[in-house]
């Protein structure tokens, strides 16, 4: 099974041309809101398999990573 | 001042990128191969665990299936390795702009003036080694030396992801013991003739008499003796500075062997097309037309010619290297693969000398159909308006020569 997921992001482009992702959607429509990106940094996932911007995200209190892959947002499916 | 010149050469590039994306290859031994049933079929980049079976790059698909009958063959996809290629580069354009590329996965790297900003050359090596294996995920190997040759030579000396250092202290105990084949533009025939006088290492090259090697190799001798020596001095140059065009070519291994002048035609003309559209496009046209013929125990040779008008009509391009494809091609074996290229190349709509006898009303016309027949090529496709000679034969006719991707290899001496 893949551990890549790739998944709809509703984002907030600022006038400098940053990019700041809000929400995930989920496949089953459920928006989870983003509480906090703590970091942006270019980066490979090796556990996704892939490589582009990682943002470092917080959800509900647990920290996963989000990546914008060109123009595709993925995350790392834990246990994937 | 002494120059300091990284060799950034991106380990098994091709196959490295598809690791990365496909998790399941990484513990596989796994190879990048071309189309096999277009005959394209050699191994183009391998993973680690694939050269431990001993897969080399350039072998047939076969042979590499000889010696690992479960190695995963996948397909090239050059529009991904490009976006690596170019990522990689903007991290070493952190450092300098004299990033000059050789090919799609090494750059020379001049960090002489920025050194100071960033410590020793070891660790600045490492730190670029550090960010492409973190931000890209992809292992580098990095040769640092005082020149491009040197260079190159140590990112060679220890893979995958290391540095390694040559200064003019350490040349002698890690240069010179290598075999003469290893610097750059010493190919198998050079060797042997290098053989021939004794010189096996690059040391004994080093150490010969330069009169001996410029009277038996020519002017290579006097290159080779400088290389081997650690003189080449030649600058990395700007990033961006490509050089300019010396010529447009396009070549292809055909779908099936070529046994008859009625199959080089058909695939002449294609090529021929390609080359033509494509100096039109640039606004160039061409004096001497060269082709490239290759058997299938794969031994080849180029000859040229001279046009008499420089020329952008494909028919003009086609014929003579019909001719030249008449005069060079005998068929004791049948042709794997040929190629058509333009060079000597001018700027178009120059004023030039019109032949008394030549016939430049037609010209003229050939060359506005030709133009037209770009705009409809343009619109509807490659295939929408065609010579009727392809219909003869769908399989050698059904290639793009000027839409497939091609990266071509580069040559070290672009003057």
């Amino acid at each position: 099974m893949s551990a890549k997921e790739y998944v709809d992001v509703i984002t907030y482009h600022k006038k400098d041309g940053q990019i700041k992702p809000l929400y995930i959607v989920w496949h089953n429509g459920v928006k989870y809101p983003i509480d906090r990106v703590t970091q942006i940094t270019r980066a490979a996932s090796y556990i996704a398999g892939g490589s582009g911007i990682r943002y470092t995200c917080y959800f509900q209190g647990q920290q996963r990573y989000l990546f914008l892959e060109e123009d595709r947002w993925f995350i790392e499916k834990k246990g994937g | 001042m002494e120059r300091t010149i990284f060799h950034c050469d991106l380990n098994g590039f091709y196959a490295s990128v598809e690791c990365l994306h496909h998790p399941e290859y990484r513990n596989v031994p796994m190879a990048v191969g071309g189309d096999a049933e277009k005959r394209h079929g050699i191994i183009l980049a391998k993973n680690q665990l694939a050269k431990k079976y001993n897969i080399k790059t350039g072998e047939a698909l076969w042979q590499a299936r000889q010696k690992c009958p479960e190695l995963v063959i996948v397909k090239p996809n050059f529009s991904m390795y490009l976006r690596f290629s170019r990522l990689v580069k903007a991290i070493y354009a952190d450092y300098t702009d004299q990033i000059e590329s050789f090919g799609i996965d090494e750059a020379w790297v001049d960090v002489t003036e920025s050194l100071h900003l960033f410590g020793s050359a070891q660790e600045l090596a490492d730190e670029i080694r550090r960010r492409v294996r973190e931000e890209i995920g992809l292992t580098l190997s990095v040769g640092v030396s005082f020149n491009k040759i040197f260079a190159k030579l140590a990112s060679d000396y220890k893979k995958p992801d290391a540095t390694t250092v040559i200064t003019r202290e350490n040349m002698r105990e890690i240069v010179w013991p290598l075999p003469v084949g290893d610097l750059l533009y010493v190919g198998r025939a050079t060797e042997k003739k290098l053989n021939m006088l004794g010189i096996y290492t690059i040391g004994d090259c080093a150490e010969y008499d330069l009169a001996i090697l410029v009277r038996k190799l020519g002017k290579w001798g006097e290159y080779i003796w400088r290389f081997a020596n650690g003189l080449e001095n030649s600058s990395v140059s700007l990033q961006g500075s490509e050089p300019t065009v010396k010529s447009i070519g396009n070549s292809t291994t055909t779908p099936r062997d070529l046994r008859c002048f009625d199959d080089i035609r058909i695939v002449c003309y294609i090529l021929a097309e390609s080359v033509a559209a494509r100096l039109r496009e640039a606004n160039l046209q061409c004096s001497t037309v060269t082709v490239y013929i290759r058997d299938v125990e794969l031994e080849g040779c180029m000859r040229q010619a001279q046009l008499s008008f420089p020329s952008d009509i494909s028919d003009e391009i086609a014929e003579a290297a019909m001719r030249l494809f008449r005069d060079n091609i005998k068929f004791d074996l049948p042709i794997r693969s040929i190629g058509v290229k333009a060079s000597e190349l001018s700027w178009g709509e120059q004023s030039f000398q019109l032949s008394l006898f030549g016939d430049q009303v037609k010209r003229d016309k050939s060359l506005a159909l030709e133009k037209s027949v770009d705009v409809i090529r343009q619109r509807y496709g490659a295939k929408s308006v065609q010579r009727l000679m392809m219909l003869q034969d769908g399989l050698l006719s059904g290639f793009n020569p000027k839409q497939d991707h091609v990266i071509f290899p580069e040559s070290y001496f672009k003057g």
